[in-house]
């Protein structure tokens, strides 16, 4: 019996030296350092801080390390932590345009200025296991020609918004909410929607847009601009009156070019779908980009027919802290309910079968 | 931010760990919820070091509340020592270092989860309930939009609905724990899964009542002397469970029983799931032979 009798307390005490244990494997190969996570694991790090939403590689480390390599379980530690940290204030809008770019991609022009930029990805390459990798001792050589250098890269989107093709967003200069300070309540603004968003489970949001490429609230994207890079962040603080340099993020930014709306006496314009993480993350990017349009059908008067398009169920249902949590607290015991439901389902065959009773209803007195 | 310092901070967290912004925040909502009885109040809920749907929202109440004289109990179906309760009462003992007790009476705050204690509570005494899902429209409504505005209109007609097709159905009301409750002739509210056998005793206690649910962010509050009513029908008025046995500890006959199996021929025995009312019934025999 899991309650335990008197013996709960000694119980967990066992469980989690079991888990250190497990954790740690055979403790004749060396243990794994939380640097080398850093180092090694990048994406799992960039990951856990963009849903864990606390941009620190050292700490997502740790958390990847104290996890067991459970990614959901080391969100849960960094959001945990981050929730014990003061709010100081608020940086001053990201300028993606002055991102430090290590990969700019668009699917729309073939050409455009600033150019196509690879930089690391798994896209082309062959998803063959690599043997080689069996054997330690990997040197990656890159020979790096000095006299390149990367031409200015404006935003895609921008070069359409130039042109009036693309619906602006417009800053009403509205405060923007912190939800993670305050409770959402519905209708959410954008704002509201982008952050959840920005924090929601990588394969939820990717399973919901994959749904509107399906036909479940069709959107007609195309990735518009992909970048990914260093970044500044700047914040202004009151008593200084002058902003300051708090030092450089990397990001990952999608912005999808989709159906245009119009008529009616207005020009017909392309619509966007925004999506931004932490760190090398570009398919959390675009999902997110997929859903945040689809959360716009509403402000486009589109017919909201797919999961994705319905605020509530995606805000409700993205955050991965919070699924985890509701889905493994049934293991937790309910014994009492599931009595209160034996007699009650008891009862209610009594009628049919001739059973003997464990139970019977008096009125309250 | 190096590693040393936050694990510095690790071991000098707030009192009850929540700083004191946060609890202000709640304490606020908390006002609010004893004002307007059986309304939910949204909370910018924390997350907490313990993961969703094991307790986070009564831990934050818990906190909020909890003052350096109180005495805190903690119960997980009634009893002090399941793991969850364990691992709460260890929190709160670690974080704010306050006295526990298992005594029903002599806790000025209770954390439960699924019951209230059988001992009556008294005048002084504050229950804090952890709740996971607080809308009672909820499994007959999902739009939180759709019920906030049900409730603003009184319009609960479709929860009187569900009860009579219970009845037309199955021949009884199928609902047997978070059973919902009519408060103060008002807001129709989930009192929380606990067992519908615990119902009668929220109407007109003494103790306050706080229900807390950290996922969904809100929360809401019985006070004391306050009127609870389970939803009914004339003709299928509101009734409690009852066992035939009696608990094979105590022997007690009018408390809420946990059926077990104890052999593989499925042989049953019935104990009290509130084991400090069970020891407690048990030493007073005791004593009287």
């Amino acid at each position: 019996m899991y309650v335990a009798v008197k013996g709960g307390e000694q119980a967990i005490d066992n469980a989690h030296r079991l888990l250190a244990k497990k954790r740690r494997g055979d403790t004749g190969l060396a243990e794994l350092s939380v640097e080398q996570i850093r180092q090694q694991l990048p994406l799992a790090v960039a990951r856990v801080m963009g849903e864990g939403s606390l941009y620190d590689e050292e700490l997502a480390a740790l958390a990847i390390k104290q996890a067991a390599g459970d990614l959901l379980e080391a969100i849960f530690l960094l959001r945990a932590y981050r929730t014990t940290l003061p709010r100081f204030g608020h940086s001053l809008p990201l300028d993606t345009a002055d991102m430090h770019l290590s990969r700019r991609i668009s699917a729309t022009f073939k050409d455009l200025p600033g150019g196509q930029l690879l930089g690391p990805t798994f896209d082309y390459t062959h998803r063959l296991l690599d043997f080689a990798l069996l054997a330690e001792g990997e040197q990656p050589q890159l020979h790096v020609d000095p006299a390149t250098h990367l031409d200015s890269c404006p935003r895609v989107l921008d070069l359409l918004g130039n042109e009036g093709l693309m619906t602006a967003e417009t800053d009403r200069g509205e405060p923007v909410a912190d939800i993670t300070r305050e409770p959402l309540e519905f209708p959410a603004n954008r704002a509201q929607r982008l952050q959840a968003l920005a924090r929601g489970d990588e394969g939820f949001l990717l399973a919901l847009g994959y749904s509107t490429q399906r036909g479940y609230g069709r959107n007609h994207p195309f990735a518009g601009e992909i970048r990914i890079g260093e970044l500044e962040v700047w914040i202004e603080p009151g008593e200084l009156g002058f902003p300051v340099c708090l030092g450089e993020i990397e990001v990952s930014e999608c912005e999808m070019v989709n159906q245009f709306v119009g008529g009616q006496g207005r020009d017909a314009q392309f619509t966007r779908g925004y999506g931004l993480a932490f760190g090398y993350a570009e398919r959390k990017a675009m999902a997110m980009a997929l859903v945040d349009r689809a959360l716009r059908a509403e402000e486009y008067a589109e017919e909201i027919q797919g999961p994705a398009q319905q605020e509530e169920f995606v805000l409700m249902h993205c955050d991965n802290v919070e699924a985890g949590g509701f889905v493994s607290h049934l293991k937790l015991p309910h014994y009492v309910d599931f009595q209160a439901e034996l007699e009650l389902i008891r009862k209610l065959r009594r009628p049919a079968a001739d059973a003997p009773q464990t139970a019977h209803e008096e009125a309250r007195a | 931010m190096s590693l040393q310092h936050s694990v510095a901070q690790a071991q000098g967290y707030n009192f009850a760990y929540l700083d004191e912004q946060t609890k202000r925040m709640i304490r606020r909502a908390l006002l609010k919820a004893v004002a307007i009885p059986g309304y939910q109040v949204p909370f910018g809920g924390r997350e907490m070091p313990l993961p969703y749907g094991w307790g986070t929202g009564g831990m934050q109440l818990t906190a909020a509340i909890l003052g350096h004289d109180d005495v805190l109990k903690v119960i997980d179906q009634g009893a002090d020592d399941t793991t969850n309760a364990v691992s709460i009462r260890r929190f709160f003992a670690r974080t704010a270092n306050v006295a526990t007790t298992t005594r029903t009476p002599e806790a000025t705050v209770i954390q439960t989860r699924h019951r209230i204690p059988e001992t009556p509570l008294s005048h002084g005494q504050i229950m804090v309930y952890q709740v996971p899902i607080p809308e009672p429209l909820r499994f007959i409504e999902p739009s939180e939009n759709e019920t906030r505005t049900m409730h603003a209109l009184g319009d609960y007609g479709v929860m009187h609905v569900k009860l009579y097709e219970d009845i037309a159905t199955f021949g009884h009301i199928a609902t047997a724990y978070a059973y919902p409750v009519t408060v103060d002739d008002h807001y129709v509210m989930d009192p929380s899964p606990i067992p519908k056998f615990d119902n009668p005793k929220l109407d007109m206690s003494p103790a306050l009542m706080l229900f807390g649910a950290g996922r969904e962010k809100r929360l809401y509050a019985v006070p004391p002397y306050t009127k609870v009513e389970s939803l009914d029908f004339e003709d299928h008025p509101f009734a409690i469970q009852r066992w035939e046995q009696r608990c094979a500890l105590c022997g007690s006959g009018d408390s809420f029983l946990d059926e077990l199996i104890v052999d593989d021929r499925g042989t049953k025995r019935f104990v009290c799931s509130d084991t400090d009312y069970c020891t407690q019934h048990l030493s007073e025999q005791e004593a009287g032979q």
